[in-house]
């Protein structure tokens, strides 16, 4: 069975839904532990939204150099699949492993609703279960969202492809060019703040199943 | 002892939401002019013995590091010369 490890920190909040999201879709979660040096025998790796210790300093900045994060680094580079949400977004991008970074919401409003979102890159571990150009509804809940990067940054992103979701219908952040999440160029890494992993049941899922295929499609793409 | 005062700011041309919010806040409790408000951060670090060149060199990568992102922030180090 596929063994998908998701990171536990001092102040996750999601492990726990994203744990339950991938049995759903069919695969084994592993908790991982901030302080374990190694993320074991897993085929992929998830790190979770929430407020890693406290957000403190920026977010994400002090969860990036926890034990685990020197180690899932070093295996996303073999091209082992790495899903960052909301908080572990921001921690893929205090790490290096994507671009950019997410800043306080335009409006300094936490905000927390139901998000329509493009899927624009499906040729990444995390939305080949995707059409192009698909709209699906997530939900989003954050207030630090707003992805920022300079202007060459962004044109590489749009160029080479590697923006995976855009926000449809409202921008909820003042995120720039309506990024919502965005790949590394092989496409094994995947940031984003709406968190797939709270739509994934029609009972709680209040805008359906829209999420569950990221969890699906890292399946697909390891067995395939 | 010597300690060092590491200053963290926005770069100018990142959007300071919160800098905004409280030069809202300025000109409602009735400060006039207020043109622009910048929040940024400032860290005090105390360190036992001086301050040897190594030390020096590891703050500053520390800095960079850890402190600020360079992707939005600038950062000043200087060293308080009247600690200890």
């Amino acid at each position: 069975m596929t063994r998908v490890g998701v990171v536990t920190f001092p102040g996750s909040l999601d492990d726990g839904d994203v744990q339950r999201a991938v049995g759903i879709a069919g695969a084994q979660p592993v908790p991982l532990w901030h302080g374990d040096t190694s993320i074991g025998e897993v085929d992929a790796v998830v790190v979770p939204g929430g407020f890693s210790y406290g957000d403190y300093l920026r977010c994400g900045a002090i969860a990036r150099f926890a034990p685990i994060m020197a180690d899932v680094v070093h295996h996303a580079g073999d091209g082992l699949p790495v899903l960052g949400i909301c908080n572990g977004f921001q921690i893929l991008c205090e790490t290096h492993l994507l671009p950019g970074v997410l800043t306080r919401n335009e409006s300094l409003h936490y905000v927390c609703r139901d998000q329509a979102l493009t899927v624009e890159r499906t040729s990444t571990a995390w939305t080949d279960g995707y059409e192009q150009g698909e709209r699906i509804v997530v939900p989003v809940k954050h207030g630090e969202g707003r992805y920022v990067a300079d202007d060459e940054t962004l044109d590489w992103l749009e160029g080479e492809g590697l923006i995976v979701v855009r926000y449809a219908e409202g921008n909820p952040n003042g995120s720039f060019r309506d990024i919502a999440g965005i790949s590394n160029e092989a496409g094994n890494v995947v940031g984003l703040m709406p968190h797939p992993e709270h739509a994934v049941e029609d009972l709680t899922g209040t805008p359906g199943t829209d999420g569950l295929r990221f969890f699906t499609s890292v399946l697909r793409s390891l067995v395939g | 002892m010597a300690r060092v005062v590491v200053d963290v700011m926005l770069k100018p041309e990142i959007l300071d939401p919160q800098g905004r919010a409280v030069q809202g806040a300025l000109t409602r409790l009735g400060l006039s002019g207020v043109t622009d408000v910048r929040q940024g951060k400032r860290f005090e670090i105390t360190l036992d013995g001086t301050l040897d060149p190594e030390r020096e060199t590891a703050l500053n990568r520390l800095a960079e590091e850890l402190l600020a992102n360079p992707v939005i922030e600038d950062f000043t180090l200087r060293i308080d010369e009247g600690a200890g």
